[in-house]
């Protein structure tokens, strides 16, 4: 036992006096804003997929769109987050000339991913929703357009808001391999931390801890959210 | 109502088929301002489709309907324009849920009125609150016609049947349309809410409302109907006064039809 109260004392240290929280809080930041900015862009494209994707299919327009849209989520299911994270970091930014930090360049990347599966679930939402409700807009004289954006997704993003929860840890779990485009998070953090006298293990079991106290947290925040909206439904 | 007895709808040789299933086989009839139209026939014959391709929430396969001396199954026309002028209410409601009653009622009228506003000058144009407020009041107005106002800030979940179907109906009412569509408005209900709904109509139709009706309610039919349309494998077999269709009926199937429904 002597030899774990050198270790969690070397780990204090460095928490405390070489600046190590700071770091942790960093990387707490950037996992959570990802994870967050990502999930919002995620449920924005991931609607108008689900929207393309259910739209009636007379056009050529619709057509075209349901075929980019397929090529689009084929792509971001089909291939390794890393890899699309490598791919978008140093083969496409350069190549676009853009000038994105690498925190930018992860949320960008993780909202395009989180798209991909947001649209399935956002296309069984809208399935979810009573045919009836479409129709009764119609009637009224509203467009297809309207109708969807005020009546049905609405009643689609309230069906799977406890699914939306899940792909919000599933990101926040996907946040720990920003370091490989260099990014600073909790791994980088901890890393730092155990690289001062090279011990690794109670860094890394802090790590691990403060991830399952995130999933518990936004696991506890659903289910609140949940019952508040069956509530609200009777 | 000047214009009474005006075309308002002229169905010229409709046909509709859902793949293979020829469903409508032809149908022809005009329905003027001020028409009580009730549809009966078995169930399948066509009658929902029929209802359903006036206003063309199923697109025609074949044939014209003109609303206004408009052909409205053309696909260049902007259907959503005439829809907003011809009113239909369904036989599971359709509110919308995630809305409250007086949202439900307003909400359309408002993006109309909004829309027309954009046309006016900009000296004579009313900010969108005033809009909102007008039509608010103009909600509540309908809202204590059917006896709901304490309804207003319910939602649809919290009424009865019978409650959600006389909001549809001022719903559509909210647009100022010039018919509205009835399709089987009270099959859905329990019984004693039934006559709550009826009561509505019979209003609506006693204030003028063009109105096309399919039921199985022939009390409904014999007391308010104008004209009662018997629909029978996709055609009109018989078409006549109330009295002619329940009191002399000439079409063996009518015959056949209506003694199992009376
Ligand atoms: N959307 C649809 N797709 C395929 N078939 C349909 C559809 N709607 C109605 N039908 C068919 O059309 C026929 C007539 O239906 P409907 O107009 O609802 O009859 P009714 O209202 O007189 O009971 C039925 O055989 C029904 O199965
Ligand atoms: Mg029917």
């Amino acid at each position: 036992m002597g030899n774990f109260e050198a270790k969690w004392e070397a780990f204090l240290r460095a928490f405390v006096d070489y600046g190590g929280y700071r770091m942790v809080l960093e990387g707490l930041r950037n996992t959570i804003i990802i994870a967050v900015l990502g999930l919002i862009i995620g449920i924005f494209i991931g609607v108008v997929i689900a929207s393309v994707e259910v739209m009636p299919k007379y056009k050529v327009i619709p057509r075209v769109l349901d075929k980019i849209c397929q090529v689009y989520v084929a792509f971001f299911r089909g291939t390794p987050l890393v890899v699309q994270l490598l791919v978008g970091y140093y083969v496409i930014r350069p190549l676009l000339g853009l000038h994105i930090s690498a925190l930018g360049s992860c949320i960008i990347i993780y909202g395009m991913n989180s798209g991909a599966y947001v649209s399935e679930i956002m296309r069984g939402g809208i399935n979810s929703v009573d045919p009836g409700q479409m129709e009764g807009g119609r009637s009224v004289g509203m467009s297809y357009l309207t109708t969807m954006t005020k009546i049905v997704i609405p009643q689609a993003v309230k069906n799977i808001l406890p699914t939306l929860g899940n792909e919000f840890i599933a990101l926040i779990k996907d946040t720990s391999i920003v370091s490989f485009v260099g990014a600073n998070d909790l791994y980088v953090a901890f890393k730092y931390i155990g690289t001062n006298n090279y011990e690794f293990m109670i860094p890394y079991l802090v790590m691990a801890l403060i991830y399952i106290v995130i999933v518990l947290i936004i696991t506890l925040c659903i289910k609140l959210m949940e019952r508040r909206l069956r509530r609200s439904d009777r | 109502m000047t214009d009474n007895g005006k075309k308002l709808i002229e169905v010229v040789d409709l046909h509709k088929s859902f793949g293979d299933n020829e469903v409508l086989k032809g149908i022809d009839i005009t329905i003027n301002k001020g028409d009580k139209v009730v549809v009966i026939g078995p169930s399948g014959s066509g009658k929902s489709t029929f209802l359903r391709c006036l206003n063309c929430m199923e697109d025609a396969t074949s044939g014209k309907i003109l609303y206004h001396g408009v052909d409205i199954t053309d696909m260049k026309v902007d259907i959503n324009v005439h829809r907003q002028k011809m009113g239909m209410v369904f036989q599971h409601f359709n509110l919308f849920n995630n809305k409250t009653i007086l949202e439900n009622i307003m909400l359309s009228p408002v993006l109309v009125a909004k829309k027309e506003n954009k046309k006016l000058s900009r000296a004579q144009r009313k900010s969108s609150k005033e809009i909102k407020e007008q039509k608010r009041e103009e909600a509540m107005a309908l809202l204590k016609r059917i006896g709901l106002e304490d309804k207003a800030d319910a939602y649809p979940s919290q009424l009865s049947g019978g409650q959600k179907q006389r909001v549809a109906i001022v719903r559509s009412l909210a647009m100022n349309p010039d018919v509205i569509l009835f399709d089987e408005p009270t099959s859905a209900l329990d019984p004693e809410m039934v006559g709550e709904v009826l009561d509505v109509m019979k209003e609506l139709a006693e204030a003028g409302m063009t109105m096309v009706v399919v039921t199985h309610e022939m009390g409904f039919a014999r007391e308010v109907g104008s004209r009662v349309l018997f629909i029978d494998d996709g055609k009109i077999l018989e078409e006549g006064s109330p009295e002619q269709i329940f009191g002399n009926p000439q079409n063996a199937r009518l015959r056949d039809f209506l003694s199992k429904v009376l």
